[in-house]
């Protein structure tokens, strides 16, 4: 029997959402991949026992949860010993893990330790027909995909999180959590965290909303930003930006998207006053959907876009939130 | 301080241009260059030395060629560089790499800190670094954007979803660091003199007793099996806002989009 694991992401003692995204993936390639099973790695502290149902609801055949007080918040030092003993002990075919910030840690440093290859940011996983994993993510900015197979065991990728819908829950599933048994001590903790600092301009973080608005240099000052906010929060969005806009100090740097900043894969992505440059597309190129306002009818963006709308966005804009404002009211 | 600052040439691709028939990138005339993400790396080595004294030596593994990025960090301030260059190192997937400058840092030990780039923007792996802390067993802090040295140890500022998260690491160690870590400066005049003039070291696997097994396109466990150009299948439906009219059937369209893609 072949096992396929997912490593579920847990933020703030809870099993993140990413995690359902990478039960969609396992499910599809356990349909694929002959004589397997789907097994969820689960790491914390008090980790709520309706988590861990709500994995094997999702697809999960079995949970492995190791709760220990050293895993309490991720450092990659502890959850890699955790997770290279399981690894050991369990062999496992397939490992994939969220391509956020937890996933691009971990599985680099256990990967390495293991001697396997590792594929990251993936945006497609197959079986091949001697039962391979093949894992394709965009390159060189987005510009090529590239496929790649694993010679090693396990195979690990990590996968670019909103490139595919979360599992629905299945409630006629069961399955089974396996609490195992890791030894730690303070010498495998030599990293400690001492705060985590909640940024306040971002109600959604970009990497983890289902639309972004960006704004670029056509927004015009940094006080004009107010009308990308109200129209982020209209639509429960996050708010982007292009590096111009950031370099100019009109907004922060953990909402720049692109090639120097975050990767965003979210539903609908509106770009406002963006031309579109290389750089930029390399972060959004994958979005779902992709809107853009610009007043150039040549800008870049338009390449890329499924709507575009050629016209000034202090116009066009407004309205649009005017709109929205009075749909809201009518439910 | 002595502070090793890992970097890569890569392709420049900001002023690429795309074959509008075959939608793949033009690559002739294509320039190397620093990869863009470590010049933030780089910078904030400058800025340590700067402030408490010690020297930085930059390594890259890559071709002959390679040593422009060399020279050029050390046109911004570096001290010393290492190139690691040889057949064997061809090919090489991320764990290769990592094995690889894994062998020269330990020749260059003792050393306080190793900084990377996030990623290089050609691969976008942002595995290297990771894979280098595992292999030395070094404490890691990953997406980097401040630093502060307090009591010997390293008290580091990670951006994550979310927000910031500030970790304390005992040194020697390994940090990976963002954009927002630094402004990089140009290289001076002086600088470049330097550059000009420094004998670059050249270190092979045989240099530094790496296993030939494990560098390079044989030591890959990685394949690129294919590449294709992505599909964009986009609608790229335009509307041009010329008055009252066409600016209510603009909004309208985007909201009619929206909806369809369950946004509201
Ligand atoms: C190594 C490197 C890394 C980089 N990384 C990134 C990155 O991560 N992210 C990123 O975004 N960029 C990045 N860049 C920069 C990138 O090359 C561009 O400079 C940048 O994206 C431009 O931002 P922009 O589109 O906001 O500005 P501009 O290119 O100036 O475009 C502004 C657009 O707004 C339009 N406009 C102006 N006024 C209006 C109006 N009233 N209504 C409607 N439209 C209007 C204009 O027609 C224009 O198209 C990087 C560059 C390099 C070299
Ligand atoms: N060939 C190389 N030589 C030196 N440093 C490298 C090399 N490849 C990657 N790195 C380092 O690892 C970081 C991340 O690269 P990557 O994992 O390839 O995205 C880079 O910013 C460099 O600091």
């Amino acid at each position: 029997m072949k096992e396929i694991w997912i490593y579920a992401e847990v933020r703030e003692d809870r099993v993140n959402e990413v995690a359902y995204e990478l039960l969609t993936r396992a499910l599809d390639l356990k349909g694929k991949l002959e004589d397997s099973i789907i097994s969820a790695v689960l790491m914390g502290r008090n980790i709520p026992d309706a988590d861990k149902q709500e994995l094997i609801k999702r697809g999960a055949d079995r949970v492995y949860y190791v709760d220990n007080p050293l895993l309490k918040d991720f450092v990659v030092e502890p959850y890699s010993k955790v997770l290279i003993e399981l690894i050991n002990r369990y062999k496992p075919e397939i490992i994939i893990a969220p391509a956020t910030t937890q996933g691009r840690t971990l599985m680099p440093y256990t990967a390495v330790r293991l001697q396997t290859g590792l594929t990251a940011d993936c945006t497609g996983l197959d079986i091949d027909e001697a039962g391979n994993l093949l894992q394709t993510r965009p390159a060189i900015g987005g510009n090529v995909m590239a496929t790649i197979r694993t010679s090693t065991r396990p195979q690990m990728a990590t996968v670019r999180p909103h490139s595919t819908r979360p599992a629905p829950i299945d409630e006629s599933r069961e399955g089974e959590v396996i609490e195992v048994d890791v030894s730690l001590t303070e010498e495998d903790a030599p990293v400690k965290k001492l705060e985590y600092l909640k940024d306040k301009t971002q109600v959604v973080t970009v990497q983890d909303a289902d639309i972004v608005v960006s704004g670029g240099r056509g927004i015009g000052r940094a006080d004009n930003f107010k009308i990308v906010y109200r129209l982020a929060e209209l639509l429960g969005g996050a708010v982007g930006a292009s590096r111009d806009v950031v370099d100019r100090g009109w907004i922060t740097y953990p909402h720049q998207v692109g090639l120097s900043g975050k990767t965003v894969n979210p539903k609908v992505y509106i770009a406002l006053g963006i031309s579109g440059s290389i750089q930029h597309l390399a972060g959004m190129q994958t979005s779902e959907t992709i809107i853009a306002i610009n007043k150039d009818p040549d800008a870049q963006i338009f390449r890329v876009s499924d709507l575009g709308i050629v016209g000034d966005l202090h116009e066009v804009v407004p309205v649009l939130i005017e709109r929205l404002e009075a749909l809201k009211n009518e439910i | 301080m002595r502070i090793i600052i890992p970097i890569k040439q890569v392709p420049e691709t900001s002023n690429v241009k795309m074959d509008p028939e075959t939608g793949t990138m033009v690559r002739e005339g294509v320039e190397s260059i620093i990869n863009p993400l470590d010049l933030y790396s780089i910078e904030l080595g400058i800025r340590l030395k700067e402030q408490y004294g010690g020297e930085i030596i930059v390594v890259s593994m890559g071709p002959p060629k390679a040593q422009e990025a060399l020279r050029e960090a050390i046109a911004m301030g570096c001290d010393d560089a290492v190139l690691l260059t040889d057949r064997f190192f061809a090919g090489a997937d991320t764990f290769a790499t990592s094995y690889t400058l894994t062998k020269a840092m330990e020749k260059l030990k003792p050393f306080d800190l190793i900084i990377c780039g996030e990623r290089a923007t050609d691969g976008d792996t942002a595995q290297v670094g990771p894979g280098l802390a595992a292999l030395l067993g070094l404490p890691l802090s990953t997406f980097t954007s401040r630093i502060e040295l307090e009591d010997g140890c390293i008290k580091a500022t990670r951006l994550i979803e979310g927000g910031y998260e500030v970790l304390s690491l005992p040194t020697p160690a390994l940090v990976t660091v963002v954009k927002e870590i630094s402004d990089p400066r140009l290289p001076t005049l002086r600088g470049k003199q330097k550059a000009k003039k420094l004998e670059i070291k050249k270190w092979t696997a045989q240099d530094m007793e790496a296993d030939t097994a494990k560098t390079g396109l044989k030591g890959s466990p990685t394949r690129v099996v294919k590449t294709f150009n992505p599909k964009v299948a986009r609608e790229g439906k335009l509307i041009e806002v010329k008055d009252e009219k066409t600016l209510a059937q603009a909004v309208d369209e985007i909201i009619s989009l929206l909806k369809e893609k369950a946004a509201i």
